[in-house]
Protein backbone atom coordinates (compact mmCIF):
# COMPACT_ATOMS: atom_id res chain seq x y z
CA UNK A 1 0.00 0.00 0.00
CA UNK A 2 1.09 3.35 -0.96
CA UNK A 3 0.46 6.85 0.07
CA UNK A 4 -2.42 7.44 -1.93
CA UNK A 5 -3.91 4.43 -1.92
CA UNK A 6 -3.89 4.89 2.45
CA UNK A 7 -5.87 8.38 1.51
CA UNK A 8 -8.48 6.75 -1.30
CA UNK A 9 -9.30 4.41 1.64
CA UNK A 10 -9.59 6.83 4.29
CA UNK A 11 -12.06 8.79 1.87
CA UNK A 12 -14.16 5.46 0.87
CA UNK A 13 -14.21 4.71 4.97
CA UNK A 14 -15.86 7.74 5.87
CA UNK A 15 -18.99 7.08 3.71
CA UNK A 16 -21.25 5.48 5.88
CA UNK A 17 -23.23 3.73 2.69
CA UNK A 18 -26.99 3.32 3.47
CA UNK A 19 -28.52 0.52 0.93
CA UNK A 20 -30.14 1.95 -1.80
CA UNK A 21 -32.38 -0.22 -3.72
CA UNK A 22 -33.34 0.34 -7.76
CA UNK A 23 -36.72 -0.39 -8.79
CA UNK A 24 -36.43 -3.20 -11.21
CA UNK A 25 -36.44 -7.04 -11.84
CA UNK A 26 -33.62 -9.26 -12.11
CA UNK A 27 -32.35 -9.12 -15.54
CA UNK A 28 -29.40 -11.04 -17.34
CA UNK A 29 -27.88 -7.50 -17.62
CA UNK A 30 -27.78 -7.13 -13.69
CA UNK A 31 -27.11 -11.10 -13.40
CA UNK A 32 -24.01 -10.26 -15.78
CA UNK A 33 -22.70 -7.35 -13.93
CA UNK A 34 -22.26 -8.90 -10.76
CA UNK A 35 -20.46 -11.78 -11.78
CA UNK A 36 -18.22 -9.64 -13.70
CA UNK A 37 -17.83 -7.77 -9.94
CA UNK A 38 -17.38 -11.01 -8.48
CA UNK A 39 -14.67 -12.08 -11.01
CA UNK A 40 -13.23 -8.77 -10.37
CA UNK A 41 -13.21 -9.76 -6.56
CA UNK A 42 -11.37 -13.07 -7.39
CA UNK A 43 -8.68 -11.80 -9.09
CA UNK A 44 -7.87 -8.77 -6.19
CA UNK A 45 -7.65 -12.20 -3.62
CA UNK A 46 -5.82 -14.66 -6.10
CA UNK A 47 -2.20 -13.52 -5.14
CA UNK A 48 -3.73 -13.69 -1.67
CA UNK A 49 -4.49 -17.60 -1.80
CA UNK A 50 -1.06 -17.78 -3.49
CA UNK A 51 0.29 -16.27 -0.24
CA UNK A 52 -1.21 -18.34 2.70
CA UNK A 53 -1.02 -21.77 0.75
CA UNK A 54 2.58 -21.19 -0.27
CA UNK A 55 2.92 -20.62 3.88
CA UNK A 56 2.75 -24.11 3.98
CA UNK A 57 4.88 -25.13 1.20
CA UNK A 58 7.66 -27.52 1.45
CA UNK A 59 10.33 -25.89 -0.74
CA UNK A 60 13.05 -27.78 -2.37
CA UNK A 61 15.58 -25.05 -2.88
CA UNK A 62 15.92 -21.72 -1.79
CA UNK A 63 12.75 -20.25 -3.73
CA UNK A 64 9.52 -20.86 -2.81
CA UNK A 65 7.87 -20.44 -6.04
CA UNK A 66 6.48 -23.69 -6.95
CA UNK A 67 4.34 -26.34 -5.24
CA UNK A 68 6.23 -28.97 -3.46
CA UNK A 69 4.14 -30.60 -0.71
CA UNK A 70 2.55 -29.48 2.33
CA UNK A 71 3.80 -29.11 5.49
CA UNK A 72 3.59 -26.80 8.83
CA UNK A 73 6.75 -26.79 9.69
CA UNK A 74 7.22 -23.28 8.65
CA UNK A 75 4.23 -22.20 10.89
CA UNK A 76 5.67 -23.79 13.57
CA UNK A 77 8.97 -21.91 13.75
CA UNK A 78 7.85 -18.25 11.88
CA UNK A 79 11.33 -16.91 13.80
CA UNK A 80 13.46 -18.92 11.94
CA UNK A 81 15.15 -16.64 10.47
CA UNK A 82 16.73 -13.81 12.90
CA UNK A 83 17.07 -11.33 9.93
CA UNK A 84 13.47 -11.54 8.87
CA UNK A 85 12.71 -11.12 12.38
CA UNK A 86 14.98 -8.02 12.75
CA UNK A 87 13.57 -6.17 10.04
CA UNK A 88 10.15 -6.74 11.02
CA UNK A 89 10.89 -5.41 14.07
CA UNK A 90 12.83 -2.57 12.63
CA UNK A 91 10.22 -1.95 10.26
CA UNK A 92 7.48 -1.87 13.55
CA UNK A 93 9.36 0.44 15.38
CA UNK A 94 9.93 2.95 12.50
CA UNK A 95 5.69 2.85 11.81
CA UNK A 96 5.27 3.44 15.82
CA UNK A 97 7.86 6.74 15.96
CA UNK A 98 6.87 8.01 12.93
CA UNK A 99 3.19 7.59 13.03
CA UNK A 100 3.29 9.21 16.46
CA UNK A 101 5.35 12.53 15.66
CA UNK A 102 3.36 12.54 12.02
CA UNK A 103 -0.09 12.52 13.91
CA UNK A 104 0.59 15.21 16.32
CA UNK A 105 1.91 17.86 12.92
CA UNK A 106 -0.77 16.52 10.91
CA UNK A 107 -3.58 16.54 13.02
CA UNK A 108 -2.76 20.43 13.90
CA UNK A 109 -3.51 21.19 10.21
CA UNK A 110 -6.27 19.53 9.94
CA UNK A 111 -7.81 21.25 12.79
CA UNK A 112 -6.75 24.61 11.47
CA UNK A 113 -8.06 23.83 8.03
CA UNK A 114 -11.50 23.10 9.05
CA UNK A 115 -12.31 25.41 12.74
CA UNK A 116 -12.47 28.82 11.08
CA UNK A 117 -11.31 30.59 7.55
CA UNK A 118 -7.88 32.36 7.55
CA UNK A 119 -5.66 33.75 4.62
CA UNK A 120 -3.66 31.56 2.55
CA UNK A 121 -5.97 28.59 4.07
CA UNK A 122 -6.41 27.48 -0.16
CA UNK A 123 -1.77 27.64 -0.66
CA UNK A 124 -1.87 25.21 2.57
CA UNK A 125 -4.91 23.20 0.94
CA UNK A 126 -2.80 22.57 -2.56
CA UNK A 127 0.50 23.02 -0.48
CA UNK A 128 -0.58 19.77 1.73
CA UNK A 129 -1.61 17.35 -1.64
CA UNK A 130 1.96 17.85 -3.09
CA UNK A 131 3.69 15.28 -1.48
CA UNK A 132 0.87 12.71 -2.41
CA UNK A 133 1.37 13.52 -5.66
CA UNK A 134 5.01 13.04 -5.97
CA UNK A 135 6.14 9.42 -7.54
CA UNK A 136 7.92 7.18 -4.67
CA UNK A 137 10.90 7.26 -6.49
CA UNK A 138 10.71 10.58 -6.92
CA UNK A 139 10.60 11.58 -3.16
CA UNK A 140 13.41 8.84 -2.08
CA UNK A 141 15.54 10.53 -4.81
CA UNK A 142 15.03 13.61 -3.39
CA UNK A 143 15.27 12.83 -0.09
CA UNK A 144 18.70 11.01 -0.77
CA UNK A 145 20.01 14.66 -2.18
CA UNK A 146 19.24 16.48 0.69
CA UNK A 147 20.68 13.89 2.84
CA UNK A 148 24.10 13.82 0.53
CA UNK A 149 24.02 17.40 0.30
CA UNK A 150 24.00 17.67 4.15
CA UNK A 151 26.48 14.30 4.61
CA UNK A 152 24.28 12.88 6.68
CA UNK A 153 24.81 8.95 7.10
CA UNK A 154 21.59 7.26 6.00
CA UNK A 155 19.87 4.87 8.61
CA UNK A 156 17.64 4.87 11.51
CA UNK A 157 17.21 8.66 11.32
CA UNK A 158 16.69 9.23 7.94
CA UNK A 159 14.26 6.62 7.50
CA UNK A 160 12.33 7.92 10.46
CA UNK A 161 12.75 11.53 9.12
CA UNK A 162 11.28 10.49 5.66
CA UNK A 163 8.23 8.40 6.65
CA UNK A 164 6.79 11.04 8.78
CA UNK A 165 7.67 13.41 5.59
CA UNK A 166 5.20 11.30 3.52
CA UNK A 167 2.98 10.98 6.60
CA UNK A 168 2.06 14.28 7.59
CA UNK A 169 0.35 15.21 4.85
CA UNK A 170 -1.55 11.47 4.62
CA UNK A 171 -2.66 12.38 7.78
CA UNK A 172 -3.44 15.82 7.68
CA UNK A 173 -6.15 14.81 5.09
CA UNK A 174 -8.01 11.83 6.32
CA UNK A 175 -8.32 13.88 9.61
CA UNK A 176 -9.55 16.61 7.62
CA UNK A 177 -11.87 14.52 5.56
CA UNK A 178 -13.02 13.05 9.08
CA UNK A 179 -13.38 16.22 11.63
CA UNK A 180 -15.31 18.12 8.57
CA UNK A 181 -18.83 18.07 9.98
CA UNK A 182 -17.82 18.69 13.44
CA UNK A 183 -19.73 21.44 15.40
CA UNK A 184 -16.84 23.58 16.92
CA UNK A 185 -19.31 25.58 18.74
CA UNK A 186 -19.24 23.24 21.27
CA UNK A 187 -15.68 24.23 22.06
CA UNK A 188 -17.56 28.00 22.34
CA UNK A 189 -20.18 26.50 24.50
CA UNK A 190 -17.56 24.69 26.88
CA UNK A 191 -15.34 27.83 27.77
CA UNK A 192 -18.58 30.07 28.17
CA UNK A 193 -19.76 26.95 30.74
CA UNK A 194 -16.36 28.42 32.59
CA UNK A 195 -14.12 25.28 31.50
CA UNK A 196 -10.80 26.53 30.33
CA UNK A 197 -8.51 26.12 27.09
CA UNK A 198 -7.24 23.11 28.26
CA UNK A 199 -10.44 20.84 29.69
CA UNK A 200 -11.85 22.30 26.53
CA UNK A 201 -9.87 20.68 24.68
CA UNK A 202 -9.18 17.08 26.88
CA UNK A 203 -12.76 17.26 27.47
CA UNK A 204 -14.95 18.17 24.42
CA UNK A 205 -12.43 18.32 21.42
CA UNK A 206 -10.18 15.36 21.72
CA UNK A 207 -12.88 12.70 22.42
CA UNK A 208 -14.99 13.76 19.59
CA UNK A 209 -12.04 14.06 16.82
CA UNK A 210 -10.63 10.44 18.46
CA UNK A 211 -12.37 8.07 16.06
CA UNK A 212 -10.55 10.25 13.15
CA UNK A 213 -7.22 10.41 14.44
CA UNK A 214 -7.10 6.71 15.36
CA UNK A 215 -8.21 5.70 11.65
CA UNK A 216 -5.35 8.04 10.59
CA UNK A 217 -2.99 6.16 12.62
CA UNK A 218 -4.10 2.94 11.83
CA UNK A 219 -3.42 3.97 8.13
CA UNK A 220 -0.03 6.16 8.78
CA UNK A 221 1.11 3.07 10.53
CA UNK A 222 0.45 0.48 7.31
CA UNK A 223 1.57 2.36 5.35
CA UNK A 224 5.17 3.24 7.00
CA UNK A 225 5.49 -0.66 7.37
CA UNK A 226 4.73 -1.28 3.62
CA UNK A 227 6.88 1.13 2.20
CA UNK A 228 9.63 0.12 0.24
CA UNK A 229 10.70 2.41 -2.72
CA UNK A 230 11.33 5.68 -0.21
CA UNK A 231 13.01 3.52 2.44
CA UNK A 232 15.05 1.71 -0.28
CA UNK A 233 16.77 5.41 -1.15
CA UNK A 234 17.63 6.50 2.54
CA UNK A 235 18.15 3.44 4.49
CA UNK A 236 21.92 2.83 4.11
CA UNK A 237 22.83 -0.34 5.68
CA UNK A 238 19.17 -0.60 7.80
CA UNK A 239 17.09 -3.22 6.36
CA UNK A 240 13.40 -2.91 7.06
CA UNK A 241 11.02 -5.43 6.58
CA UNK A 242 9.70 -4.85 2.95
CA UNK A 243 14.06 -4.36 2.09
CA UNK A 244 14.36 -7.69 3.30
CA UNK A 245 11.76 -9.30 1.10
CA UNK A 246 13.37 -7.37 -1.40
CA UNK A 247 16.79 -8.63 -1.22
CA UNK A 248 15.17 -11.85 -0.35
CA UNK A 249 13.66 -12.31 -3.39
CA UNK A 250 17.02 -12.03 -5.60
CA UNK A 251 18.94 -14.30 -2.88
CA UNK A 252 16.35 -17.16 -1.09
CA UNK A 253 12.85 -16.70 -0.43
CA UNK A 254 12.21 -18.41 2.87
CA UNK A 255 8.06 -19.54 3.04
CA UNK A 256 8.19 -17.56 6.67
CA UNK A 257 7.86 -14.72 4.86
CA UNK A 258 4.10 -15.99 3.55
CA UNK A 259 4.13 -16.63 7.17
CA UNK A 260 4.67 -13.37 8.16
CA UNK A 261 2.33 -11.69 5.72
CA UNK A 262 -0.33 -14.22 6.39
CA UNK A 263 -0.07 -13.26 10.29
CA UNK A 264 0.18 -9.63 9.68
CA UNK A 265 -3.08 -10.11 7.06
CA UNK A 266 -4.93 -11.86 9.99
CA UNK A 267 -4.32 -9.58 12.63
CA UNK A 268 -5.33 -6.82 10.43
CA UNK A 269 -8.92 -8.21 9.91
CA UNK A 270 -9.26 -8.91 13.57
CA UNK A 271 -8.53 -5.19 13.70
CA UNK A 272 -10.88 -4.65 11.10
CA UNK A 273 -13.43 -6.86 12.39
CA UNK A 274 -13.26 -5.20 15.98
CA UNK A 275 -13.34 -1.74 14.58
CA UNK A 276 -16.44 -2.56 12.75
CA UNK A 277 -18.19 -4.21 15.57
CA UNK A 278 -17.60 -1.29 17.68
CA UNK A 279 -18.45 1.05 15.48
CA UNK A 280 -21.75 -0.69 14.94
CA UNK A 281 -22.37 -1.06 18.95
CA UNK A 282 -21.64 2.92 19.92
CA UNK A 283 -24.16 3.72 16.88
CA UNK A 284 -27.25 0.85 17.69
CA UNK A 285 -26.60 1.81 21.69
CA UNK B 1 -14.02 25.67 1.68
CA UNK B 2 -17.29 23.99 2.63
CA UNK B 3 -17.87 22.72 5.98
CA UNK B 4 -16.36 25.25 8.32
CA UNK B 5 -17.84 26.41 11.03
CA UNK B 6 -18.03 29.57 11.91
CA UNK B 7 -18.09 30.18 15.35
CA UNK B 8 -20.10 33.07 17.23
CA UNK B 9 -16.98 33.89 19.60
CA UNK B 10 -14.18 35.71 17.26
CA UNK B 11 -11.63 33.02 17.20
CA UNK B 12 -7.78 34.05 17.99
CA UNK B 13 -6.46 35.59 14.50
CA UNK B 14 -2.94 33.86 14.93
CA UNK B 15 -4.05 29.98 16.54
CA UNK B 16 -4.26 28.38 12.94
CA UNK B 17 -1.02 29.81 11.83
CA UNK B 18 0.35 28.64 15.36
CA UNK B 19 -1.02 24.86 14.26
CA UNK B 20 0.03 24.88 10.84
CA UNK B 21 3.71 25.96 11.86
CA UNK B 22 5.18 22.89 12.89
CA UNK B 23 3.72 20.81 9.84
CA UNK B 24 4.55 23.14 7.59
CA UNK B 25 8.37 23.97 8.53
CA UNK B 26 8.42 20.21 8.57
CA UNK B 27 7.43 19.55 5.01
CA UNK B 28 9.66 22.73 3.88
CA UNK B 29 12.78 20.89 5.48
CA UNK B 30 12.05 17.85 4.13
CA UNK B 31 9.80 17.95 1.06
CA UNK B 32 10.71 21.57 -0.38
CA UNK B 33 14.08 21.65 0.57
CA UNK B 34 14.98 18.03 -0.71
CA UNK B 35 13.87 19.28 -3.81
CA UNK B 36 15.88 22.34 -4.18
CA UNK B 37 18.70 19.60 -3.69
CA UNK B 38 17.19 17.62 -6.10
CA UNK B 39 17.34 20.50 -8.67
CA UNK B 40 20.85 21.87 -7.52
CA UNK B 41 22.10 18.05 -7.58
CA UNK B 42 20.27 17.95 -11.77
CA UNK B 43 22.94 20.89 -12.57
CA UNK B 44 26.30 19.66 -11.23
CA UNK B 45 29.03 18.08 -12.64
CA UNK B 46 30.49 14.82 -11.40
CA UNK B 47 34.07 14.41 -11.09
CA UNK B 48 35.77 11.27 -8.47
CA UNK B 49 35.20 7.72 -8.71
CA UNK B 50 32.14 5.84 -8.90
CA UNK B 51 32.63 5.19 -4.83
CA UNK B 52 33.14 8.67 -3.81
CA UNK B 53 31.87 10.91 -6.26
CA UNK B 54 31.77 14.67 -6.17
CA UNK B 55 29.22 17.36 -7.27
CA UNK B 56 29.97 21.15 -8.52
CA UNK B 57 27.29 23.07 -9.22
CA UNK B 58 28.09 24.31 -12.53
CA UNK B 59 24.24 24.83 -14.24
CA UNK B 60 24.79 21.93 -16.43
CA UNK B 61 21.79 21.18 -18.44
CA UNK B 62 22.93 18.81 -20.34
CA UNK B 63 22.58 16.81 -17.40
CA UNK B 64 18.87 17.06 -18.67
CA UNK B 65 19.47 17.03 -22.65
CA UNK B 66 21.67 13.61 -22.35
CA UNK B 67 19.10 11.94 -20.06
CA UNK B 68 16.43 12.51 -21.86
CA UNK B 69 17.86 11.74 -24.87
CA UNK B 70 19.16 8.41 -23.64
CA UNK B 71 16.38 7.17 -21.57
CA UNK B 72 13.60 8.37 -24.28
CA UNK B 73 12.47 4.81 -24.85
CA UNK B 74 12.15 4.28 -21.03
CA UNK B 75 10.03 7.69 -20.35
CA UNK B 76 7.84 6.66 -23.41
CA UNK B 77 7.63 3.19 -21.95
CA UNK B 78 6.45 4.08 -18.51
CA UNK B 79 3.91 6.36 -19.90
CA UNK B 80 2.65 3.66 -22.06
CA UNK B 81 2.86 1.33 -19.42
CA UNK B 82 0.90 3.66 -16.84
CA UNK B 83 -1.65 4.23 -19.33
CA UNK B 84 -2.09 0.62 -20.29
CA UNK B 85 -2.78 0.02 -16.51
CA UNK B 86 -5.27 3.07 -15.78
CA UNK B 87 -7.57 2.12 -18.90
CA UNK B 88 -7.53 -1.39 -17.49
CA UNK B 89 -7.75 -0.44 -13.61
CA UNK B 90 -11.05 1.60 -15.09
CA UNK B 91 -12.35 -1.35 -16.81
CA UNK B 92 -12.04 -3.73 -13.82
CA UNK B 93 -12.93 -1.21 -11.62
CA UNK B 94 -16.26 0.18 -13.01
CA UNK B 95 -18.37 -3.02 -12.42
CA UNK B 96 -16.92 -3.66 -8.79
CA UNK B 97 -17.58 -0.37 -7.57
CA UNK B 98 -21.16 -0.03 -9.49
CA UNK B 99 -22.34 -3.12 -7.71
CA UNK B 100 -20.51 -2.26 -4.31
CA UNK B 101 -22.62 1.12 -5.16
CA UNK B 102 -25.73 0.06 -6.00
CA UNK B 103 -26.37 -3.65 -5.84
CA UNK B 104 -25.05 -4.53 -2.52
CA UNK B 105 -27.78 -4.02 -0.23
CA UNK B 106 -26.39 -5.26 3.25
CA UNK B 107 -23.42 -7.14 1.73
CA UNK B 108 -22.11 -3.34 1.34
CA UNK B 109 -19.62 -3.26 3.94
CA UNK B 110 -18.64 -6.52 3.64
CA UNK B 111 -17.42 -6.38 0.07
CA UNK B 112 -15.45 -2.95 0.68
CA UNK B 113 -14.20 -4.98 3.55
CA UNK B 114 -12.90 -7.67 0.63
CA UNK B 115 -11.74 -5.15 -1.67
CA UNK B 116 -9.65 -3.37 1.31
CA UNK B 117 -8.25 -6.46 2.77
CA UNK B 118 -5.98 -8.03 0.23
CA UNK B 119 -4.00 -4.40 0.38
CA UNK B 120 -3.03 -5.45 3.91
CA UNK B 121 -0.60 -7.94 2.32
CA UNK B 122 2.71 -5.57 1.89
CA UNK B 123 2.59 -4.42 -2.20
CA UNK B 124 6.20 -6.79 -3.03
CA UNK B 125 4.80 -9.83 -1.47
CA UNK B 126 1.62 -9.60 -3.75
CA UNK B 127 3.99 -8.64 -6.58
CA UNK B 128 6.05 -12.60 -5.78
CA UNK B 129 2.86 -13.92 -5.75
CA UNK B 130 2.04 -12.94 -8.97
CA UNK B 131 5.65 -13.99 -10.09
CA UNK B 132 4.60 -17.46 -8.54
CA UNK B 133 0.96 -17.47 -10.84
CA UNK B 134 2.75 -15.93 -14.01
CA UNK B 135 5.77 -18.59 -13.70
CA UNK B 136 6.42 -20.43 -17.18
CA UNK B 137 6.08 -24.05 -14.99
CA UNK B 138 2.46 -22.49 -13.45
CA UNK B 139 -0.93 -23.57 -14.38
CA UNK B 140 -2.19 -19.92 -16.10
CA UNK B 141 0.71 -20.57 -18.66
CA UNK B 142 -0.50 -24.53 -19.30
CA UNK B 143 -3.72 -23.69 -19.21
CA UNK B 144 -3.12 -20.74 -21.69
CA UNK B 145 -1.08 -23.09 -23.78
CA UNK B 146 -3.73 -25.87 -23.41
CA UNK B 147 -6.56 -24.03 -25.30
CA UNK B 148 -4.21 -22.47 -27.70
CA UNK B 149 -3.98 -18.66 -26.19
CA UNK B 150 -0.62 -19.23 -25.52
CA UNK B 151 2.07 -20.73 -28.18
CA UNK B 152 4.15 -23.57 -27.30
CA UNK B 153 7.08 -21.66 -25.48
CA UNK B 154 5.10 -18.67 -24.79
CA UNK B 155 6.09 -17.12 -21.58
CA UNK B 156 3.81 -14.52 -19.49
CA UNK B 157 6.43 -13.90 -17.08
CA UNK B 158 9.20 -10.82 -18.58
CA UNK B 159 6.64 -9.60 -20.87
CA UNK B 160 5.50 -6.04 -21.24
CA UNK B 161 1.98 -8.01 -20.15
CA UNK B 162 2.94 -9.16 -16.92
CA UNK B 163 4.35 -5.87 -16.04
CA UNK B 164 1.45 -3.88 -16.88
CA UNK B 165 -0.64 -6.81 -15.17
CA UNK B 166 1.55 -5.96 -12.05
CA UNK B 167 0.82 -2.27 -12.33
CA UNK B 168 -2.86 -2.72 -12.61
CA UNK B 169 -3.12 -5.34 -9.62
CA UNK B 170 -0.94 -3.33 -7.17
CA UNK B 171 -2.76 0.28 -7.76
CA UNK B 172 -6.36 -0.64 -8.94
CA UNK B 173 -7.62 -0.06 -5.25
CA UNK B 174 -6.77 3.41 -5.97
CA UNK B 175 -9.43 2.92 -8.82
CA UNK B 176 -12.26 1.13 -7.19
CA UNK B 177 -12.37 3.36 -4.18
CA UNK B 178 -12.90 6.86 -5.74
CA UNK B 179 -15.24 5.27 -8.18
CA UNK B 180 -17.16 3.71 -5.47
CA UNK B 181 -17.11 7.24 -3.19
CA UNK B 182 -18.55 9.11 -6.52
CA UNK B 183 -21.31 6.44 -7.93
CA UNK B 184 -22.42 6.20 -3.86
CA UNK B 185 -23.22 9.59 -4.36
CA UNK B 186 -25.87 9.28 -6.91
CA UNK B 187 -29.26 9.09 -6.20
CA UNK B 188 -31.25 6.04 -7.57
CA UNK B 189 -33.96 8.07 -8.10
CA UNK B 190 -32.58 9.91 -10.93
CA UNK B 191 -31.80 6.37 -12.31
CA UNK B 192 -35.63 5.61 -12.09
CA UNK B 193 -36.11 8.69 -13.67
CA UNK B 194 -34.52 7.90 -16.89
CA UNK B 195 -36.11 4.37 -16.85
CA UNK B 196 -39.76 6.12 -16.40
CA UNK B 197 -38.64 8.13 -19.23
CA UNK B 198 -37.98 5.10 -21.65
CA UNK B 199 -34.07 5.31 -21.29
CA UNK B 200 -32.10 2.04 -22.21
CA UNK B 201 -29.76 0.96 -19.63
CA UNK B 202 -26.96 1.85 -22.02
CA UNK B 203 -28.15 5.20 -22.38
CA UNK B 204 -28.66 5.80 -18.59
CA UNK B 205 -25.05 4.43 -18.32
CA UNK B 206 -24.11 7.15 -20.61
CA UNK B 207 -25.81 10.23 -19.85
CA UNK B 208 -26.66 9.82 -16.31
CA UNK B 209 -24.40 7.71 -14.38
CA UNK B 210 -21.15 8.17 -16.38
CA UNK B 211 -20.96 12.12 -16.06
CA UNK B 212 -21.99 11.93 -12.32
CA UNK B 213 -19.17 9.39 -11.79
CA UNK B 214 -16.84 11.76 -13.44
CA UNK B 215 -15.11 13.08 -10.24
CA UNK B 216 -14.39 9.33 -9.45
CA UNK B 217 -12.72 8.68 -12.48
CA UNK B 218 -10.26 11.43 -12.74
CA UNK B 219 -9.31 11.14 -9.19
CA UNK B 220 -8.84 7.27 -9.93
CA UNK B 221 -6.94 7.62 -12.73
CA UNK B 222 -4.34 9.89 -11.28
CA UNK B 223 -4.23 7.79 -8.32
CA UNK B 224 -3.16 4.76 -10.78
CA UNK B 225 -1.25 6.53 -13.17
CA UNK B 226 1.06 8.88 -10.84
CA UNK B 227 2.56 5.55 -8.83
CA UNK B 228 2.39 3.39 -11.55
CA UNK B 229 4.28 5.73 -13.83
CA UNK B 230 7.18 6.37 -11.59
CA UNK B 231 7.66 2.80 -10.42
CA UNK B 232 10.43 0.25 -11.05
CA UNK B 233 9.10 -3.15 -8.38
CA UNK B 234 6.76 -4.26 -11.04
CA UNK B 235 8.89 -4.07 -14.10
CA UNK B 236 11.91 -5.11 -11.76
CA UNK B 237 9.55 -8.54 -10.33
CA UNK B 238 7.86 -9.44 -13.48
CA UNK B 239 9.72 -7.92 -16.13
CA UNK B 240 12.89 -8.69 -18.28
CA UNK B 241 15.48 -6.00 -19.57
CA UNK B 242 13.07 -5.32 -22.18
CA UNK B 243 10.86 -3.73 -19.63
CA UNK B 244 12.44 -1.62 -18.01
CA UNK B 245 10.86 1.83 -16.79
CA UNK B 246 11.11 5.21 -15.90
CA UNK B 247 11.89 4.21 -12.06
CA UNK B 248 14.41 1.39 -12.67
CA UNK B 249 16.38 3.64 -14.86
CA UNK B 250 16.46 6.65 -11.75
CA UNK B 251 17.08 3.55 -9.02
CA UNK B 252 20.27 1.91 -10.85
CA UNK B 253 21.81 5.67 -11.21
CA UNK B 254 21.22 6.55 -7.75
CA UNK B 255 22.26 3.42 -6.22
CA UNK B 256 23.73 1.42 -8.05
CA UNK B 257 25.98 3.85 -10.57
CA UNK B 258 25.47 6.66 -8.71
CA UNK B 259 25.38 9.20 -11.61
CA UNK B 260 23.91 11.24 -9.04
CA UNK B 261 23.36 14.43 -11.92
CA UNK B 262 21.52 11.91 -14.38
CA UNK B 263 19.17 10.59 -12.24
CA UNK B 264 18.50 13.91 -10.64
CA UNK B 265 17.58 15.38 -13.99
CA UNK B 266 15.42 12.44 -14.38
CA UNK B 267 13.26 12.35 -11.29
CA UNK B 268 12.99 16.01 -11.52
CA UNK B 269 11.77 16.25 -15.30
CA UNK B 270 9.68 13.11 -14.06
CA UNK B 271 8.35 15.36 -11.25
CA UNK B 272 7.50 18.39 -13.53
CA UNK B 273 5.40 16.51 -16.06
CA UNK B 274 3.27 14.66 -13.35
CA UNK B 275 2.81 18.42 -11.54
CA UNK B 276 1.39 20.06 -14.67
CA UNK B 277 -1.34 17.40 -14.66
CA UNK B 278 -1.90 17.80 -11.28
CA UNK B 279 -2.14 21.58 -11.27
CA UNK B 280 -4.40 21.02 -13.92
CA UNK B 281 -6.76 18.57 -12.33
CA UNK B 282 -6.84 20.73 -9.04
CA UNK B 283 -7.54 24.10 -10.97
CA UNK B 284 -10.79 22.33 -12.45
CA UNK B 285 -11.95 20.52 -9.50
CA UNK B 286 -10.40 21.11 -6.55
CA UNK B 287 -8.50 19.09 -3.92
CA UNK B 288 -11.49 17.61 -2.19
CA UNK B 289 -12.12 14.55 -4.36
CA UNK B 290 -8.83 13.45 -4.47
CA UNK B 291 -8.27 12.23 -0.63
Amino acid sequence: MTTQAGAAIATAAQHDPEPKKVRGRTNWGDLALKMAAGLVLLYLFLPIFVIVLFSFNKPAGKFNYTWQGFTLENWLDPFKYPPLTEALKLSLNVAAVSTAVALVLGTLVAIALVRQRWRGQRAVDTFLVLPLTAPEVVMGAALLTLFLDLSWPAGYTTILLSHIAFEVSFIAMTVRARVRGFDWTLEDASLDLGAGPARTFFKVTLPLIVPGLVAAAMLSFALSLDDFIITYFVSGAEVTYPLYVNAAVKAAVPPQINVLATAILVVSLVLLAVSTLYRRKRFAG
Amino acid sequence: MAGVATSSRQRSKAAPYLMILPALAYLAIFFVVPFYSLARTSLSETAGSVFMPTLTFAWDFANYADAFTLYREQIFRSFGYAFAATVLCLLLAFPLAYVIAFKAGRFKNLILGLVILPFFVTFLIRTIAWKTILADEGWVVSALGAVGLLPDEGRLLSTSWAVIGGLTYNWIIFMILPLYVSLEKIDPRLLEASKDLYSSAPRSFGKVILPLAMPGVLAGSMLVFIPAVGDFINADYLGSTQTTMIGNVIQKQFLVVKDYPAAAALSLGLMLLILIGVLLYTRALGTEDLV
